[in-house]
């Protein structure tokens, strides 16, 4: 987690209206589960495993929070592009 | 029989749908099973009991998937929910967690789960964001789920209720509502929820008694508890003593034999005694509620609320599924009239998909008529939708929160427009439907002649109406002691809005919970106001009422009311000329 390397993490807004919910959750979740490795979001000092809805909304991520998705290994940086997007696309809501 | 060691007490919550049943106590806990006991497993059984915690996941995955697919197609906005929820099960923290947790601390699953389930509880506690907050709900669901599984035999499961009961439950959601084999329900008692809540709706729908809003019926009473629910006065007594008992079977006996004669006689015409024949129309808010008015006698529907569609879901509506909806209801009261209401929504505050910022006054916000104007796409879908509809019966279309004279002209262009489209495009429809406002705030009663040139219809709204008028908000209990109908000033806007319609030669209805209570009938009618739409349990009440009065005493008695300077007066003169009148018909409400 202590990585710079821009190409494991990378910022994002969370721009839904109604924020990081159980169904954008759950969406990021199924990405993350077909990572190689780890996928990892933080918010601020917290940082809380991807594959796990629940996990996800304990960040309690309103619209407007920044959040940074972060993988362990190049190798899923497929898998940090689509959460990107996901996110950025406000989960197609 | 009766249990002799509990004292008789009484709950009051909201009447959300009226009569009186008298059962034993059936709980539906939300949080399912009451104590969850603890014990420790032998550490080479843990594995055992892991398999018992991934049975039990996957048998409650397969009952939400059988609830999912038996879903009505009325209720598929809450299958996207519920689909959700099925996610949930496999999440890692809880289902990981509660496998580690039996494997670590070698406890039961049941211990396990719920111990893991309030860790996660007090994660989402801290949460600022209310929404997110509230998320927790969809674990809890989910949880609850896999406890009945667990507990097996002690479960609750709504649909295996197999004595005829009356349910109390924190809440039910649609999908516990949809499961319900509602022949076996006497009546529904909720810790939360009131008149405009789906449990309330469907209890009105299959007139079942119902009271809603009770706080802490789940808390304080007892599966076999013997209850009687009173659904007109909403009130619930648990452990009545025998005189209690007595007492209520004599007012159910009354009050099934009152509806009974009211019910057959609610298909004719409400026919004052020299001859004037009022309209005396249902509310609805689901399709489904067209039944109710049918059964209740109703002359059409005089307010069909179209918000529900919209809610529940995270996009609007298509326009083929808005005509769907409108369709079934038009055909169904052919060839009576069928009033709907264009979206009145405040979209920040119950769209979900449409909020854009937070209004800190909602009410007096972005919202009705203001927010259609402003998102034309939205509107016009619904336009459409309308007078596709409006091809298969008798439609009129009414215009929410109408303060002038341009929003109606506006809105009138976009109907106009939305017609010649379908023409252009050759889909069948029906462009000559009369155009009604709502009339509802202040300003429209000062510029009713203006507004009348331009509308073939009124309709009084009257709960709003108040509330604009008075300035007060319905929901703070420091000042809902003004909201009266009754109040001098409500009485004169509605007497001027309809010595208006008159002079202007165009119809005046009123759709406000006025027109359903039996004492402000003759008020209504000595005002001039024939066409009144109401709850559909209320309009065998008022038809009655009806038939006994004539237009020229209720003429006279306005006049008589008309400078008294309270609401209290007019209510006691109203009382004392018409209440041997009402009790004639045998109260509805009776406390």
């Amino acid at each position: 987690m202590n990585r710079l390397e821009s190409d494991l993490q990378r910022p994002v807004m969370i721009v839904n209206e109604l924020g990081l919910h159980a169904r954008s959750a759950a969406k990021i979740a199924e990405v993350a589960q077909n990572a190689k490795h780890k996928v990892w979001i933080a918010r601020d000092a917290e940082t809380v495993d991807a594959a796990s809805i629940i996990d996800l909304l304990t960040l309690g991520c309103s619209k407007g929070t920044e959040i940074v998705v972060c993988i362990e290994n190049p190798a899923d940086q497929p898998i940090l592009n689509q959460i990107v997007d996901l996110v950025e696309t406000g989960f197609g809501e | 029989m009766l249990p002799t060691d509990d004292k008789e007490f009484e709950l009051r919550g909201i009447g959300a749908s009226p009569g009186i049943c008298i059962g034993k106590a059936y709980l539906v806990d939300r949080e399912g099973v009451k104590v969850v006991p603890k014990y420790f497993i032998n550490p080479d059984r843990t594995a055992n009991e892991v398999n018992r915690f991934k049975k039990a996941v996957i048998e409650a995955k397969n009952d939400l998937r059988q609830v999912i697919s038996a879903m009505p197609e009325d209720l598929q906005q809450q299958t996207n929910i519920l689909e959700t929820h099925l996610l949930l099960f496999d999440d890692k923290m809880l289902f990981g967690r509660t496998v580690d947790f039996i494997g670590n601390d070698k406890v039961n699953a049941e211990w396990a789960l719920k111990t893991v389930v309030g860790q996660i509880k007090s994660m989402f506690q801290s949460m600022e964001d209310q929404y997110l907050k509230e998320r927790v709900s969809d674990i809890i669901h989910v949880s609850d789920r896999i406890m009945h599984c667990l507990t097996g035999a002690a479960h609750v499961k709504i649909s295996d209720i197999d004595k005829r009961v009356i349910l109390v439950a924190r809440d039910l959601s649609p999908a516990d509502t949809s499961q319900i084999q509602l022949e076996r329900i006497k009546g529904f008692l909720t810790d939360v929820g009131g008149k405009t809540s789906h449990t309330g709706i469907i209890a009105r729908t299959l007139d079942i008694p119902a009271v809603l809003g009770l706080v802490n019926a789940t808390a304080l009473i007892r599966n076999d508890d013997i209850l009687i629910v009173d659904g007109n006065a909403g009130v619930v007594i648990i452990n009545p003593d025998d005189q209690t008992l007595v007492e209520y079977e004599e007012r159910q006996e009354r009050y099934r034999a009152y509806r009974s004669r009211i019910t057959r006689e609610s298909h004719l015409p409400a026919r004052t005694v020299d001859g004037e024949i009022v309209q005396v129309q249902g509310n609805i808010e689901l399709p489904e509620e067209v039944v109710s008015v049918i059964d209740n006698g109703g002359d059409g529907i005089g307010l069909y609320r179209t918000e529900f569609q919209y809610m529940g879901r995270t996009d609007f509506p298509n326009e083929f599924e808005l005509f769907d909806k409108y369709r079934d209801v038009v055909e169904v009261m052919a060839p009576n009239p069928v009033t709907i209401r264009t979206l009145d929504i405040n979209a920040d505050k119950t769209l979900s998909y449409a909020s854009n910022g937070n209004e800190v006054n909602p009410v007096l916000g972005l919202r009705a008529i203001r927010y259609c104007l402003q998102n034309p796409e939205v509107f016009r879908t619904q336009l459409r939708a309308i007078l596709r509809a409006a091809a298969y019966g008798n439609v009129r279309i009414l215009f929410p929160m109408i303060t002038g004279c341009a929003e109606l002209i506006e809105a009138r262009r976009m109907l106009t427009e939305a017609a010649e489209s379908l023409a252009a495009e050759g889909v069948e429809h029906n462009p000559d439907i009369e155009i009604g406002v709502m009339i509802e705030v202040p300003s429209a009663v000062v510029i009713a002649d203006h507004l009348a040139e331009i509308c073939d219809f009124f309709s009084i709204g009257t709960n709003d109406l108040i509330q604009y008028s008075l300035a007060i908000d319905r929901s703070n209990r420091n000042v809902a002691y003004l909201y009266d109908p009754l109040n001098p000033a409500i009485i004169r806007m509605v007497k001027h809005v309809a010595s208006v319609a008159r002079r202007k030669n165009i119809r005046v209805a009123m759709c406000g919970e006025m027109a359903g209570e039996p004492i402000h009938i003759p008020i209504l009618l000595g005002l001039g106001i024939t066409e009144w739409s109401m709850n559909p349990h209320a309009i065998p009440v008022v038809k009655r009422m009806v038939r006994g009065l004539s237009i020229l005493d209720a003429r006279k008695f306005v006049k008589e009311i008309i400078d008294l300077t309270s609401a209290e007066e007019i209510n006691r003169l109203a009382l004392e000329r018409f209440s041997a009148h009402i009790n004639s018909g045998l109260v509805i409400k009776q406390e």
